[in-house]
């Protein structure tokens, strides 16, 4: 009884909410293109599905392909400085001030530098860029947080290098850089959305374009439906990556 | 006869902290079972470090006779490898040896066997209680067929009747090879109960304070427990800690 109420909870509130939004538009008869009422921007998902499907696929599948790509290079790229100390210590704060730098500050850049002509490239490198970070940190971090002891064990038993980093490092690194992968996740989507914000010439018609040129005109229950949809995907990205991290280290720990 | 491996004179310094151990002496002869006794932070795990050749001491001088894999390690903590499952954990000194997989998943499995734990070979850390994962944990030092043993308080983390339980399993173990071992504790009736000749150390930096030798045989006889001999041991050691620490002039 009180679990389906609690699964019941948000629900009933998303309804009251949506309810009282719908009377209130009603009875003040505000302007749609200042505040649509929740029917409205029903009946423009329902009007528009197939774009708004279209365009979701196309900033998410923008966003996993940067997810891919993000991870590639930033476990090799770890693996390779995590190998040396010097290097790690001359990298560490290079990367701490890219991270830190906002995507929205280096987006024109980016864009001028792929070409006007090829916004896809640049909104790519964008979310490529901010998926890197997490992943990198995590596999960094991973890396170096091994059990002190059985690194001694290893010592002990005369590991070589490439023994060590197969048998211990990199399994041991495997939890931090699922965490990782899940942070990235989300922060492709938002580079991607960003990006195609910054680029905004309709070159390329991601769920950013969609929510452009609907307020640009002004229509506004077109611009909820888009960042409707735009919230769902990202919810429905994390929940996927969130049970895969769970489901592989179930796997990994055996429990 | 020359020991297994010894400490003759060392000292260990840490930047920041100063000595820690020495000057302190110890020798390992073939076989013997000794208990090292002391409080938190005496040094009896850097003397555990020095005596499996992982540190270098600050002065004085280490021998050793086992060669690279003959001497094996079991720590506080199961220390085991939590995505792999018992009998790859025990089969990792093996194969970082260069054995093939196979040949020392088989041998893994006769140590997993010796330890009572054939029914777990194929769980994994997380599935298995503290006094289990502590088999797997020497049952992946034994594997190897090891000279010098060296255990680091492992039973800290464990139920008495669980101790007891493990107490003679190393007994019985040890019987099949006899390697030199020595088994860091804080408990005194259990360094009484498990070896034959137990040194305490005083702390700050950690020395030898006096040491017991308990003249009962190796596995001991049901009963040991209750036993003069046992009483009258743990009784001199007590004494000795109690020195250690101050109390005793
Ligand atoms: N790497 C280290 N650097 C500095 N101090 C250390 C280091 N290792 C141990 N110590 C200090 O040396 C002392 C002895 O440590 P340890 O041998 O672990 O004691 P025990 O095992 O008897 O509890 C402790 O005070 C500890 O803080
Ligand atoms: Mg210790």
């Amino acid at each position: 009884m009180s679990r389906t109420l609690e699964t019941l909870a948000p629900i009933l509130l998303v309804a009251v909410l949506l309810g009282l939004w719908e009377a209130a538009c009603r009875l003040t008869g505000v302007p749609a293109y200042f505040l649509p009422a929740p029917s409205a921007v029903a009946a423009a998902m329902a009007q528009d599905w197939a774009l708004l499907l279209g365009s979701a696929w196309k900033t998410l599948s923008t966003a996993l392909l940067a997810l891919a790509f993000a991870s590639l290079t930033a476990c090799s790229l770890a693996l390779i400085i995590s190998t040396n100390r010097l290097l790690e210590k001359a990298v560490q704060p290079l990367a701490v001030a890219l991270q830190v730098t906002p995507v929205v500050a280096i987006a024109p850049q980016v864009v001028i530098w792929a070409g006007l002509a090829h916004p896809d490239r640049a909104i790519i490198s964008l979310a490529v860029i901010v998926a890197f970070f997490p992943i990198f940190s995590g596999a960094l971090t991973g890396l170096k947080s091994t059990d002190p002891d059985l690194e001694r064990l290893f010592d002990l038993y005369g590991a070589t290098r490439w023994q060590r980093l197969l048998r211990l490092r990199i399994p041991s690194a495997t939890p931090f850089v699922l965490e990782g992968h899940k942070v990235a996740g989300g922060l492709a989507v938002i580079g991607a959305v960003v990006a195609e914000f910054v680029a905004g010439s309709g070159g390329s018609q991601g769920l950013a374009w969609r929510i452009l040129e609907s307020s640009n005109r002004l229509q506004t229950a077109k611009t909820f439906a888009a960042v409707i949809v735009l919230s769902l995907m990202g919810a429905l990205l994390h929940a996927v990556l969130q049970a895969s991290e769970q489901a592989i280290l179930r796997r990994f720990r055996g429990r | 006869m020359s020991p297994v491996a010894s400490l003759i004179a060392v000292e260990v310094a840490y930047p920041g902290r100063g000595t820690v151990l020495g000057p302190f002496d110890l020798a390992l002869t073939e076989g013997e079972i000794v208990a090292l006794v002391g409080s938190s932070g005496c040094g009896k795990s850097t003397a555990l470090r020095l005596l499996a050749g992982l540190e270098q001491p600050t002065a004085g001088t280490v021998t050793r006779t086992p060669e690279r894999g003959q001497t094996a390690v079991v720590f506080q903590a199961p220390t085991l490898m939590p995505w792999a499952d018992a009998r790859t954990n025990v089969a990792l000194p093996l194969e970082l040896a260069g054995m093939a997989k196979a040949k020392a998943h088989d041998q893994a499995q006769e140590a997993l066997k010796a330890v009572g734990l054939e029914h777990a070979i194929g769980s994994k850390p997380a599935q298995l209680s503290g006094g289990m994962a502590m088999r797997v944990s020497l049952a992946r030092a034994l594997v190897t067929r090891p000279r010098l043993l060296l255990l680091d308080e492992p039973f800290a983390a464990l139920d008495e009747i669980t101790r007891r339980n493990l107490a003679d399993d190393i007994h019985r173990l040890w019987d099949q090879t006899r390697p030199a071992v020595v088994f860091v504790t804080h408990n005194v009736e259990e360094a009484a109960y498990m070896a034959q000749r137990v040194v305490v150390m005083s702390a700050n930096p950690g020395k030898i304070a006096g040491q017991t030798i308990i003249d009962a045989p190796l596995p001991r006889p049901l009963g040991f427990r209750t036993s003069e001999v046992f009483r009258n041991a743990a009784e001199d050691v007590s004494h000795d800690l109690a020195k250690a620490m101050g109390h005793v002039q």
